[in-house]
């Protein structure tokens, strides 16, 4: 447990530190280190639940098991990969004049707080204290996607700010929901909403108190996470903002509000027997699905475009869990892997891209290859790997998926071929002309650091080729915890 | 079961219960902002006395210390604090439209209904001070949903948005009596971060369109223009 209470100490004194010195000429590499920090403190824990197993803190607040150590340890690698990315970017953007001293300490220091806030939702124990910190991130958040002041920024996050927190205060009465149904068998008491207990007293909870629970919880979480009809604040939020927050908030914010809908799953189940949630989560992630593959074909903007396939996949994740059963499951928790990685290093070669060409519009980014080859060939294959080519690991995901469908839902399987092919259409006919194209007169070379992107694609590609075993085990095991059944 | 047969403090929850929707439909007829944000202190204060009324009476300490964060939070800072604000940026004398009031008001009515439809089933075995109070909490959510829909102001929209909250506070009282302390605090926490925020914004949406009608913020599409 000190792993956990060390990652809390790094992140909370680094969001102190930059608060104070944000501004400075190295509160980029302070960043940096606090994150390096934070890694350590992750790779620390999951060492010790390898070697453990699940561990409970002493007042039943924290809870490390295998399901959400591996989200842990994401979060802290991609949260540092894209800080080595934002040093040099947002250097880059002050002296383009875009941003002042107090800005860059205001976005230093809720980077840290962002981070601090997916690590309270990730390791804690309490149904409440998870909702509390989902609405601390987008508090965190929010004034980062104003950063600029450009009216489409404040626009964007405004109608951030108002969705997702009206949003999530559909999830805060289907926590009380959830409090109340359990209050009713395990007495008034302080650990009625500790999911721990919740599980294991899941069978005598009262089902219809829990079915009407979950509908909002999945509606607040599910407006996080950008499930359609609930997603326009998302391709905004995520254009509209500093690049690095894009990368972080759809490599991240995503995947942690998947997590607590796939919590909720769980208790819901226990309680009810039947597949409702299920069917609910396979509902809108299936719509989510579709409808974002279509819009990706008419998208200007660079971040724009991205931002859909993020909604898009991550319908592909909640459906994935919807479907339920071993094989389904095991392939929803190697999509959020590979997707946030995949995805993580595509905003980080598009913020380059965007730097390089001068603009976002996607008609005048051209002969991104010719100009600067790193850059060409990192949206190119980042491209790639995230429509699914092989032997990328979002194909291996993607395929699960599918095989999973197939066993149990063979109907179904044709709506899905025709998403992953609408999508890869959408994405290629709108990267190739960037990639290729002739060069636009006078675009030259810029300062890039792409190795974060080559790691990314790597680690991305090594899992397509095979999962580390110790990885394997972390998927078997949460795939066990979350069905009941070995894959 | 008549209101008769409860004892005397399901019977004071639920005419709480009651004022507490009233103040909701009275926001949603409301166009002159500085009274708005005064009936939304209004709602506070109630709130505030059903927690501290659960409090006294079914005897959890712990509820003192939430209603005090209530009363100071929505009843005094944040009405103050819009109230400024509304000084500082000059809008204190407008008015915001209200387009169709009659069919807002009858949403408003049919969305109680439909709240009580939704929790009927669900509290079956439950008191009947429980049933109301979800079924009012819920009805509050969506009254405060409503106000947003229906202004323009981005007044309004903090109104409705704080007011949501107060909705699911009134259930996480009387149904459960109070969350546990740590979420209560987070909770608070979130809010008052919540309405600094929102402060923020009025100072940056003013600069960005002269104005405080979010109908301008209007330069973002799905789909290209």
């Amino acid at each position: 447990m000190s792993a956990v209470y060390a990652l809390f100490g790094v992140t909370l004194g680094g969001m102190a530190l930059l608060a104070w010195r944000g501004a400075g000429p190295h509160s980029g590499i302070i960043n940096l280190r606090c994150n390096a920090l934070a890694l350590l403190a992750a790779m620390w824990l999951a060492g010790d639940v390898l070697l453990n197993g699940p561990q409970l803190s002493a007042g039943g607040l924290l809870y490390i098991d295998s399901f959400n150590v591996y989200l842990v340890a994401l979060t802290a690698f991609v949260g540092l990969t894209t800080a080595i990315f934002s040093n040099p970017y947002m250097a880059h953007e002050r002296e383009l004049g875009r941003l002042t001293g107090r800005r860059l300490r205001l976005y230093h220091s809720m980077y840290q707080g962002f981070m601090l806030a997916m690590y309270v939702v990730l390791t804690t124990n309490n149904m409440g204290v998870m909702w509390v910190a989902m609405e601390g991130a987008t508090l965190a958040t929010v004034l980062l996607v104003s950063l600029y002041r450009t009216p489409e920024s404040v626009e964007a996050a405004w109608k951030y700010f108002i969705l997702c927190g009206v949003g999530i205060a559909q999830a805060l009465f289907g926590t009380v929901l959830l409090f109340f149904a359990a209050e009713q068998k395990l007495g008034v008491g302080g650990d009625a909403l500790h999911w721990t207990v919740l599980n294991q007293n899941a069978a005598l909870l009262d089902p219809a108190i829990m079915s009407l629970a979950f509908v909002f919880l999945l509606v607040g979480y599910g407006t996080k996470m950008g499930l359609v009809p609930l997603h326009n604040w998302l391709p905004d939020a995520h254009s509209e903002g500093p690049t690095p927050m894009s990368a972080i908030l759809s490599g991240l914010l995503l995947n942690d509000a998947l997590y607590a809908v796939v919590r909720c799953k769980m208790l819901v189940d226990g309680a009810l027997g039947t597949h409702l949630a299920g069917n609910l989560m396979m509902g809108f992630g299936l719509v989510s699905f579709l409808v974002a593959a279509l819009f990706l074909h008419r998208q200007t903007d660079i971040k724009r475009l991205f931002s859909y396939s993020s909604i898009e996949h991550m319908g592909l994740m909640t459906f994935a869990f919807g479907v339920g059963g071993p094989w389904a499951t095991f392939a929803a928790l190697f999509h959020m892997t590979t997707h946030s990685l995949t995805k993580s290093a595509i905003f980080v070669t598009v913020g380059h891209a965007a730097q390089l060409a001068g603009t976002q519009r996607m008609d005048r980014i051209r002969g991104l290859i010719l100009t600067q080859p790193a850059i060409g060939w990192g949206l190119l294959m980042g491209t790639a790997a995230i429509a699914g080519f092989p032997p990328f690991g979002v194909f291996a995901s993607e395929f699960l998926v599918l095989v999973a469908t197939m066993r149990e839902y063979p109907w179904l399987t044709p709506l899905l071929l025709l998403g992953i092919g609408l999508a890869f259409a959408g994405l290629f006919r709108n990267v190739q002309p960037m990639v290729y194209g002739d060069v636009p007169e006078g675009q030259k070379p810029i300062v890039a650091n792409l190795w974060p992107v080559a790691l990314h694609l790597a680690i991305v590609l090594g899992l397509g080729l095979a999962i580390p075993a110790f990885l394997g085990d972390w998927f078997n095991q949460a795939t066990q915890l979350i069905t009941g059944m070995a894959p | 079961m008549s209101i008769t047969d409860l004892d005397l403090y399901g019977q004071a929850i639920l005419l709480l219960a009651g004022l507490i929707t009233l103040t909701s439909f009275l926001m949603l007829g409301q166009s002159r902002l500085p009274r708005l944000v005064m009936i939304f202190a209004v709602q506070g204060w109630l709130l505030a006395a059903a927690t501290s009324l659960a409090a006294a009476v079914l005897d959890y300490p712990h509820l003192y210390v939430s209603a005090a964060m209530t009363l100071g939070l929505k009843g005094l800072l944040i009405p103050i604090l819009l109230q400024r604000l509304m000084l500082r940026l000059g809008l204190h004398r407008e008015m915001d439209t209200l387009t169709h009031p009659a069919s807002v008001m009858m949403g408003g009515t049919s969305l109680v209904i439909f709240s009580y439809y939704v929790s009927l089933p669900v509290i079956a075995h439950s008191p009947l001070v429980t049933l109301n109070a979800i079924a009012v909490s819920l009805a509050v959510v969506l009254l405060g949903m409503l106000l947003m829909i229906t202004r323009r102001q981005a007044v309004a929209h903090v109104v409705g948005f704080m007011s949501i909250e107060n909705g699911l506070f009134f259930a996480a009282v009387v149904a459960t009596y109070g969350m546990p302390m740590v979420v209560e605090l987070g909770i608070a926490f979130d809010v008052l971060v919540a309405a600094v925020v929102f402060g923020v914004f009025f100072f940056q949406i003013n600069d960005s369109i002269d104005s405080l009608n979010v109908d301008q913020l209007n330069k973002l599409s799905e789909v290209e223009p």
